[in-house]
């Protein structure tokens, strides 16, 4: 270390310790812009495929509300994901944002269930 | 006494990398907020609400599933949906999604100017998407589905209007949220700010695509 940054005080010190801090964690899984625009492409891409899906009229109901379940749920889990940084987040957070997903999802499945709605 | 004895500042190492999300206890502007879980406070109470909102939007659309049927005489989701225009609304808030996360991401950089483009942007996106949804409203009104005609038509409304409400909302905070950036109004860690919105708004878009493909895609 050069004589000139003795002068340095200790709260300059620790402003550039939580500086570096923070860009460490900025960059420890830090997407691209350019990434955010592939998978923004990704998601379009999936949305014309599921408007696809439903205007051909050939592809029966059996398969087609599955292939649309399924593409709505990966559209869902990479916008949660990657835009919402999730993935690479706390587990506490994952924790509060899935418990009331899966509890909604149970809930709502119950509901439905006890209104006949999956019979029907 | 002369510079050669002066003991050097030692720069402290950081003991652990502090994993993404977590406090390193310390804001932007240099004062302490050391919290119990080490983690944000804003960022978890932004999570526990986003949570607490599947339960609402899931009663919401787990009701119109249940009457999208029930429709009697009246008008049905069948003669009413049109698919390529609800197709283009929904890639316009798909892609303010984009914008959000760009305005994310200069904030991150402390690009202000970046920042307030991208913020403008997401705004100006999901004001079109919301004037699409107005439109849409007024022609099936003019089609002749009130919000009293049938089950299908409260739940749908209450369902899409619930929504709407949800983007009008975030409108307003991208909106104050760049007067406030512009004015220099944001106290503590601007990059946070600017990510508790986004979350907020990537929620809005989430639970779109949720609606887009169990109300419009599915048949009835």
């Amino acid at each position: 270390m050069s004589i000139d940054n003795d002068t340095h005080t200790t709260d300059t010190n620790s402003s550039e310790v939580v500086s570096q801090l923070e860009h460490d964690d900025l960059h420890a899984h830090e997407i691209s812009d350019k990434n955010y625009v592939l998978i923004a492409l990704l998601l379009a891409v999936l949305t014309a495929m599921e408007v696809a899906v439903t205007e051909i009229s050939s592809v029966p109901e059996s398969l087609l509300i599955p292939a649309l379940l399924l593409m709505m749920a990966v559209k869902f889990f990479v916008v949660v994901s990657y835009f919402m940084h999730l993935k690479h987040d706390a587990a506490l957070f994952k924790f509060g944002f899935y418990i009331g997903l899966a509890g909604a999802v149970v809930l709502y499945s119950v509901m439905l269930t006890t209104f006949h709605f999956f019979i029907n | 006494m002369s510079d050669t004895t002066t003991e050097p500042p030692v720069m402290p190492e950081p003991e652990t990398e502090i994993p993404a999300g977590y406090d390193d206890g310390q804001d932007h502007i240099g004062l302490a907020h050391h919290t119990t879980t080490g983690l944000s406070n804003t960022k978890l109470a932004m999570w526990l609400f986003l949570g607490s909102e599947c339960l609402l939007f899931g009663g919401l659309i787990s009701t119109y599933m249940l009457y999208r049927n029930r429709q009697g005489d009246a008008i049905g989701p069948d003669q009413l949906w049109d698919i390529p225009f609800t197709s283009a609304t929904s890639f316009i808030l798909l892609m303010s999604s984009l914008t959000m996360v760009l305005a994310v991401s200069a904030a991150k950089r402390k690009d202000e100017r970046g920042t307030r483009l991208w913020l403008t942007v997401t705004a100006l996106l999901g004001g079109l998407f919301l004037a699409g949804q107005v439109y849409e409203f007024t022609v099936f009104y003019r089609e002749g589905l009130g919000y009293t005609t049938s089950l299908f038509s409260s739940s749908f409304y209450t369902l899409t209007g619930f929504h709407g409400v949800h983007v009008a909302v975030g409108i307003i905070m991208l909106l104050s949220l760049v007067g406030m950036l512009a004015k220099g109004r944001i106290v503590g860690d601007k990059a946070e700010t600017v990510e508790m919105v986004g979350l907020y708004w990537h929620f809005v878009d989430v639970v779109w695509i949720v609606i887009f493909t169990l109300v419009y895609l599915i048949p009835a």
